[in-house]
């Protein structure tokens, strides 16, 4: 595959785009769940209740249509349906994958605990993941859908690794399965694929085996269709500019939140590819303005230049209010809109 | 003849029901964890699953008992979390984990408060008593309050000893040192550290083990632990083999030995035949040491695991013993 990210983006303008220019605006994928879908999963999980399972998938569909339009509405030009059928980010998959076991929760710190699953047996791709979430959400709405996938080795280093002689060598299997499932969603229609790598950011040194699992998932896929990889979190200067190599078209980077300091690591040696500018910060409930955005995409482009900025939150916005996720994600599209006119009019210097 | 002895470094997954039930009394924030001051019904919940855990120790046939160290919100660093003098400020990685710890900040006098002795006297029967080391729970602290490193070190040891003199009897006291290999001090810090170990062991009546994993200790801080008046180090041999070796070539170690030959960190459970199969292999390697005990154990601490399989490990090292060719 050879990346081209011109020829990936295009396909996400919109027909009715008012601009010359186009920042693609969209997001890192979760989103908070209705406070229904949780009673709904506690009443499934009640047998004394007249809820099923099928009630259950019901409502999951309501939600995930809900949030979906809510992501149309703040006028997004790539969506998500929020992760609503996703309980956790390892879990969901580990639930998915032949060989993976579960023996109970183990502590993260304090009283919270986490399903910590144990690969006990060979890894194998015996079911589609995320095929019907896709088609659901490309149902809902009129424009492109975005598919994050959690990264082998995010599922391999947040794993108990009892059957592989390296966490490595695990990593590598699953890449293969990811891979399996991207094609299964390319045949669906999907176009727009980001891989979520989070367990990078505590093992930076790691990022060659994220790129050999890259070179394993990018492989045969076609090249319409936009790979990307989202990192968080951690100190880039220990990653870049080495996931340049990666078979990657664009970079979706948590920077808000520590308020650009970490930028001028991108600007040595030169951005090659596209650059997913996190410009709203997920862990606070303060509302950006407007105004405040349009200074974040700004520093955006002394990266990279306008045809090459995409424009998304830090991260997943599932841990704030789902009024506050609101709001951030419509400023945010205000703020690239409002940027895209100034680019039109020559009123930015780049 | 070597006495072949089974024991765990403490510090166990609560049992399932436990951490729903004190999940539901504590709540899920930093201010909801352990401060010394909890209520009825949370100290009675932790007094069953004290009970239990201990139980299922003895249904294992290990030959130490552990508290199980389950009010341990902060882990290793949870005699400073509780202190009065301390404050607990945000959430910290512990070690290299995807675990968090609060950060213990010293602001005051760290006297003795006697609350690790409050939980060995809650569990009668219990043969080991486990403590952080000193250097370990100085480096994973904050210190306010003494000014200097040395200090500190000094303050934390002093009070640690005191915590251990007002133990109920026991047979043998684990100090968890792996800050040793993680942050290993530099020149003089060692031999402090050294120092600093000594003050608490003096402090008991009991076998002294300084536990050390992730890694094995670099030379020169070996070199200065072998000094400490103490009657085992441990070693991991789950993750450093070789380091752990050389250093008991090189260096030798004490008339007993402690042997981290169960992974604390995977579920994949060990057989009896294949942990005797490692302690036999380690003294193939250093075939000029004839430790008088051995301690075959897990090399960290066992809440890493889901209960069931952290029970499982526990059946496999206590059968471990009479699997070993003597």
């Amino acid at each position: 595959m050879s990346p081209d990210p011109a020829g990936t983006r295009e396909q996400f303008r919109p027909d009715d785009h008012p601009t010359e220019h186009f920042l693609l605006t969209t997001v890192v994928g979760s989103y908070p769940k209705p406070t229904w879908l949780n009673r709904a999963k506690d009443l499934a999980e009640d047998d004394a209740r007249a809820f099923d399972d099928d009630d259950l998938a019901e409502a999951m569909d309501d939600a995930a249509r809900l949030i979906t339009e809510e992501h149309v509405r703040a006028g997004l030009d790539a969506v998500a349906d929020g992760e609503m059928r996703r309980n956790e980010m390892v879990e969901y998959f580990a639930d998915r994958i032949e060989g993976y076991e579960f023996n109970g929760p183990v502590k993260v710190w304090g009283h919270n605990y986490f399903d910590k699953p144990s690969v006990a047996d060979e890894v194998a791709y015996t079911e589609p993941w995320l095929v019907d979430e896709f088609e659901f959400t490309a149902g809902v709405a009129d424009r492109p859908v975005k598919v994050p996938i959690t990264g082998p080795y995010t599922l391999a280093s947040w794993s108990f690794n009892e059957a592989y002689d390296s966490e490595a060598e695990l990593a590598y299997e699953l890449a293969d399965l990811v891979n399996e499932e991207i094609e299964a969603l390319v045949a669906a229609g999907a176009r727009y694929i980001q891989i979520d790598e989070p367990a990078l950011a505590t093992t930076p040194d790691d990022h060659a085996i994220v790129g050999e699992c890259l070179e394993h998932i990018a492989d045969g896929v076609p090249d319409d269709v936009r790979l990307g990889l989202h990192v968080c979190y951690g100190d880039y200067s220990r990653i870049y500019p080495e996931i340049l190599e990666m078979p990657v078209e664009e970079y979706d980077l948590e920077l808000a939140n520590g308020d650009y300091e970490q930028l001028d690591v991108f600007t040595e040696p030169a951005f090659e590819k596209d650059l997913a500018l996190g410009v709203v910060d997920v862990h606070t409930t303060e509302v950006e303005t407007v105004e405040e955005i349009k200074e974040n995409i700004l520093k955006g482009f002394e990266v990279v230049p306008p045809e090459r900025l995409t424009v998304s939150p830090d991260c997943g916005v599932k841990l704030l209010p789902r009024e506050v996720a609101y709001q951030k994600m419509e400023n945010m599209v205000t703020a690239a809109r409002e940027v895209e006119s100034e680019l039109d009019a020559g009123e930015i210097d780049l | 003849m070597t006495d072949v002895i089974a024991t765990t470094p403490g510090l166990y997954p609560l049992p399932d029901w436990a951490k729903e039930e004190l999940s539901d009394l504590k709540g899920h924030q930093k201010d909801d964890l352990i401060a010394g001051d909890e209520s009825e019904a949370i100290v009675e919940a932790y007094d069953r699953a004290r009970a239990e855990v201990t139980d299922r120790q003895r249904e294992a046939g290990l030959d130490r008992i552990v508290e199980g160290q389950l009010r341990w919100d902060d882990m290793l660093a949870h005699p400073l979390c509780v202190h009065d003098n301390v404050e607990t400020r945000g959430i910290v990685r512990y070690y290299d984990n995807n675990n968090f710890y609060r950060e213990p900040v010293v602001r005051g006098d760290l006297t003795a408060d006697g609350d690790v002795a409050a939980e060995l006297d809650a569990a009668p029967d219990v043969s080991q008593a486990v403590l952080p080391g000193p250097y370990s729970l100085s480096e994973l602290a904050t210190d306010e309050h003494y000014g200097d490193d040395a200090a500190f070190l000094d303050a934390v040891a002093d009070f640690l000893a005191a915590e251990a003199a007002e133990f109920p009897p026991v047979e043998t006291l684990f100090l968890l040192e792996p800050s040793l290999v993680t942050d290993a001090p530099e020149d003089g810090e060692d031999e402090r550290a050294s120092e600093a170990i000594d003050t608490v062991a003096a402090a008991v009546d009991a076998d002294v083990v300084v536990h050390t994993y992730w890694g094995s200790i670099p030379e020169k801080p070996y070199a200065h632990l072998m000094d400490a008046e103490i009657d085992a180090i441990g070693f991991d041999f789950v993750t450093d083999h070789e380091g752990s070796v050389y250093n008991i070539q090189e260096y030798g170690t004490k008339d007993d030995v402690a042997l981290g030959v169960v992974d604390g960190q995977n579920t994949l459970v060990e057989e009896p035949e294949a942990i005797a199969e490692r302690i036999e292999w380690i003294g193939d390697q250093v075939p000029n040491e004839a430790f008088e005990r051995i301690y075959a154990t897990s090399n960290t601490e066992l809440f890493y695991l889901p209960t069931n399989k952290a029970e499982a490990k526990l059946d496999a090292l206590a059968a471990a013993p009479a699997e070993v060719s003597r």
